[in-house]
C-alpha cells in the first residue's frame, strides 16, 4: 500500500467519525484536534477505526504520534511496511 | 463484586484540613464559614475581592496567583498584584463602554489568560459572567446568548467567525464583541480588541458594591424537555466555594492547584477560578488538551499538589498503564479529586496503583455551585461510593410520591438523592423560569434528579439519573437540546437520544431517527445527518452513532418513549408498556 492510499483512508476515517469536517483541505502537519474541532473521543475512535481497518496495532502510548494526518500517515505507513 | 475500603493513614505534609470528618460535621456553621471571608471594606460581598483583592490587601500581592501553560510551551505568571490590576482594567473597560451592573457578560474561549481577568473583572464590575463551553456549536451558543439576554462577549476570533457571526444580525441586543486575540484592521466589523481595551483602560476600579444576594453567575445546563435552563448563583456562592475548596479539595495557601476542568462549565468556574483564589493557592491553568503523558509531565514539572479532574480522562490514563505514570516524580502530588460523573471502583483502585494514592470521587451540580457530597483527605474511601456530605449539607434519599416526599432510611433502598436548602452557592433560580424552578422543590428539599442509595454509614452510591438526562464525559447532555437539532436536518421526521454506556465517557450520546417519506436510510444520509448535527452541536454535544428506526415508540400522547429504547439497546427488562401506543420499527 503506498503513502497516498494510506493516507486517502486516514482522510476517509476522519470524515466518517467527523463528517462536518474536511479533513483533506487541512495542513496536514496541524494538529486534526484543533484543525477540524475534534475531542478527544474522537481521536480514539479515529484511532480504533484506523486500526480495524488497516489491521494494525496501535499502542496507547503511541497515540500521540497520530494526531496529525501527516503523522498518522508516517506511522502507519511504517507499521505496514515493518 | 466487594471492592476493599481504602484506609488513610496519617499523611506526610501534615493533617489535611478536615482531619476529622465528624469533628468537622459538628463544629460546622455557615456564619464561621462566612467570616473566613474578609467583605467589601464598604460592606457588601463580591467574588472578584474576596479571590484577589483582599490577598493584596493583606500584603500577599506578590505570591503567584495564576501560572498559565501555553500551547507552544509560553509559560506565563501572573502574581495577585498583576491579576488585581487587570482586572480592574478589565471592569473599567466595560465601565467604559458603559455596560451596567447586572448585565450579562459571556465568555467563549479556550484556557487563556484573558478569561480569567475578564471573569474576575465581570464580577468586580458588577455584571453577570455567563461562561459557555467553547467546543459548543453555533446553536447551543446562540440558544444561550439569547436566553441569557447577552450584552458583552469575550472571545476570539475564530470562534467568532465560526460560532458567533452565523448568527450575530438576529441578536442585536449583544452590543460589544471583545476579540482576545486581534487588533486593528485584522479585527472583523462590529467587535473590538480586548487588548487595546485593556490598554486604554485604568488601573484603579472601587468594586461595584454588590450585596450577597446579586447575581453573579449564570450557568446553563440542559433540560430533558425544552429549552437549556439559566442557573442563576449570587456572590454569597463564594462562601461554598471557599469552604468546600478548604475541606473538600484540601487546597492550602502553598498549594498548586490544577482543576482540568473548562472554564465553559461548573466545575471550571467554582474550582478552576473562585476557590483555589479564595484560598490564596496558585492557580495552574494548562491550554493543552488531554493527553496522559503530557499531564504526567506538567504534574511533576509545575509541582502540582493538589488535582481535581475527571472519569473519562482517568479511564483514558488507565487504558495507557500505571507504568507511563512511573516514569514521573509526582512526589509532590498531596491531593487527587475526581467529578463530572461517578468514578467506578477500578479506577479508584487503579489510581491507588498507579499514583500511590487514589482519587477521591465528589458529587454536585450545575444547580449546587459547589461540592455537596464527597470522599475526604481524612477518610476512609469506599471505592465507587461518592462520599459522604460536605459540613453544613444535609443530604437524603427520598422517593416522591404524588405531591408529597418521603426520606427512605433504609440503608440501600434506592431513591432520589435531595438536599436541604439554604447553603450559600445554592441556585437561586432558571433564569424567567419560575416554574421550572419551582418544580425543583417539594416537601422542604431541592431534589436531585439523581438517583441514589445511603449505606448504613452514610456513605452515599450513584445509581443513575432519574430522568433521561445524559451523563457524557462529564457534561449533562439534554437529550431535547440534541433532538432539536437532528430534527432540523431535512430527511429527519423524528428524534430520539439516549446515553448508551461507554467504557470511557461513562455514556455516549446515541440517536435513533425515523426518515421523512422519501429517503433513504443509507451509509451517506447517516453521515449527513450526523455532520448537521456536529455543525450545529459541537463535538461534545452531539451524538457519537446514530441508528435508523421506521418508527420510534411513542405513548398516546405522542411522547417519543426514550426509556424503552435505551431499555432495548442494552437489553434490559423493558418495564411498564401500558402507555405504549405505537411500537418502535
Amino acid at each position: 500500500m503506498s503513502k497516498d492510499d494510506i493516507r486517502r483512508i486516514v482522510i476517509e476515517e476522519i470524515a466518517n467519525i467527523a463528517p462536518d469536517t474536511e479533513p483533506g483541505a487541512i495542513d496536514p502537519g496541524s494538529d486534526i484536534r484543533e484543525a477540524l474541532d475534534l475531542d478527544s473521543m474522537d481521536v480514539l475512535n479515529i484511532i480504533i477505526a484506523l486500526h480495524t481497518r488497516l489491521r494494525v496495532d496501535i499502542p496507547e502510548a503511541d497515540y500521540p504520534l497520530l494526531l496529525t494526518i501527516a503523522g498518522a500517515t508516517d506511522y502507519l505507513a511504517a507499521k505496514l511496511a515493518g | 463484586m466487594a471492592w476493599p475500603t481504602l484506609h488513610k493513614q496519617a499523611q506526610s505534609g501534615g493533617d489535611p484540613n478536615l482531619a476529622s470528618y465528624d469533628e468537622a460535621c459538628a463544629s460546622f456553621s455557615w456564619d464561621n464559614a462566612r467570616a473566613e471571608l474578609d467583605g467589601l471594606p464598604g460592606g457588601g460581598l463580591n467574588i472578584a475581592f474576596e479571590a484577589v483583592d483582599r490577598h493584596v490587601r493583606r500584603g500577599h500581592g506578590d505570591r503567584l496567583a495564576l501560572r498559565w501553560l501555553g500551547k507552544d510551551g509560553t509559560v506565563r505568571d501572573f502574581s495577585y498584584r498583576d491579576l488585581m490590576l487587570l482586572s480592574n482594567r478589565f471592569a473599567n473597560a466595560l465601565r467604559d463602554l458603559g455596560v451596567a451592573k447586572g448585565e450579562r457578560v459571556f465568555l467563549l474561549a479556550g484556557r487563556i489568560p484573558e478569561l480569567y481577568v475578564a471573569a474576575l473583572g465581570t464580577w468586580k464590575a458588577g455584571c453577570v459572567l455567563s461562561p459557555l463551553f467553547s467546543a459548543f456549536g453555533p446553536e447551543p451558543v446562540r440558544m444561550r446568548m439569547a436566553l441569557g439576554d447577552a450584552r458583552v462577549l469575550v472571545t476570539t476570533e475564530a470562534l467568532y467567525r465560526k460560532k458567533v457571526l452565523p448568527w450575530r444580525d438576529q441578536m442585536p441586543q449583544l452590543r460589544h464583541v471583545l476579540l482576545a486575540d486581534a487588533e486593528g484592521d485584522a479585527l472583523p466589523v462590529r467587535t473590538l480588541s480586548l487588548d487595546h481595551a485593556l490598554r486604554q483602560a485604568g488601573n484603579d476600579f472601587a468594586i461595584v458594591p454588590t450585596a450577597a444576594g446579586d447575581m453573579a453567575l449564570l450557568h446553563f445546563t440542559s433540560g430533558t424537555t425544552g429549552r437549556p435552563k439559566g442557573a442563576v448563583h449570587v456572590h454569597e456562592a463564594v462562601v461554598a466555594h471557599h469552604v468546600t475548596g478548604r475541606l473538600a479539595l484540601d487546597i492550602r495557601p502553598d498549594d498548586r492547584v490544577w482543576c482540568t476542568a473548562d472554564p465553559g462549565w461548573v466545575t471550571g468556574t467554582s474550582y478552576g477560578i473562585i476557590a483555589p483564589l479564595t484560598n490564596g493557592a496558585t492557580l495552574l491553568v494548562d491550554e493543552q488538551e488531554f493527553d496522559a503523558e503530557h499531564w504526567y509531565r506538567v504534574l511533576q514539572d509545575q509541582c502540582v499538589t493538589v488535582w481535581y479532574t475527571a472519569p473519562t480522562a482517568i479511564r483514558l490514563m488507565m487504558k495507557l498503564g500505571a507504568d507511563a505514570v512511573w516514569k514521573y516524580d509526582l512526589r509532590h502530588l498531596r491531593f487527587m479529586a475526581s467529578v463530572g460523573e461517578p468514578l467506578n471502583p477500578e479506577a479508584v483502585m487503579w489510581s491507588q496503583e498507579a499514583f500511590g494514592r487514589p482519587f477521591h470521587d465528589n458529587w454536585w451540580q450545575t444547580e449546587t455551585g459547589g461540592i455537596m457530597i464527597a470522599n475526604f483527605a481524612a477518610m476512609d474511601i469506599r471505592p465507587g461510593s461518592m462520599g459522604r456530605p460536605v459540613p453544613g449539607i444535609e443530604a437524603a434519599i427520598v422517593s416522591r410520591g404524588a405531591g408529597d416526599v418521603t426520606p427512605l432510611d433504609t440503608p440501600m433502598a434506592v431513591g432520589e438523592l435531595a438536599l436541604r436548602p439554604g447553603w450559600p452557592s445554592m441556585f437561586r433560580g432558571y433564569l424567567n423560569e419560575d416554574e421550572r424552578y419551582q418544580k425543583c422543590f417539594a416537601g422542604g428539599w431541592y431534589l436531585t434528579g439523581d438517583l441514589a442509595m445511603r449505606d448504613a454509614d452514610g456513605y452515599f452510591w450513584f445509581v443513575g439519573r432519574a430522568d433521561d438526562m445524559i451523563k457524557s464525559a462529564g457534561h449533562l447532555i439534554g437529550p431535547f437540546e440534541v433532538e432539536s437539532a437532528l430534527m432540523e436536518h431535512p430527511a429527519v421526521a423524528e428524534a430520539a437520544v439516549i446515553g448508551k454506556p461507554d467504557a470511557i465517557m461513562g455514556e455516549a450520546v446515541k440517536a435513533f431517527v425515523a426518515l421523512k417519506p422519501g429517503f433513504s436510510a443509507d451509509e451517506p444520509l447517516r453521515k449527513d445527518i450526523l455532520g448537521h448535527a456536529r455543525k450545529r452541536l459541537g463535538a461534545a454535544v452531539a451524538p457519537r452513532e446514530i441508528d435508523f428506526r421506521a418508527n420510534l415508540p411513542k405513548t398516546r400522547s405522542g411522547k417519543i418513549m426514550r426509556r424503552l429504547l435505551k431499555a432495548r439497546e442494552l437489553g434490559l427488562p423493558e418495564g411498564d408498556l401500558s402507555t405504549l401506543e405505537s411500537d418502535e420499527k
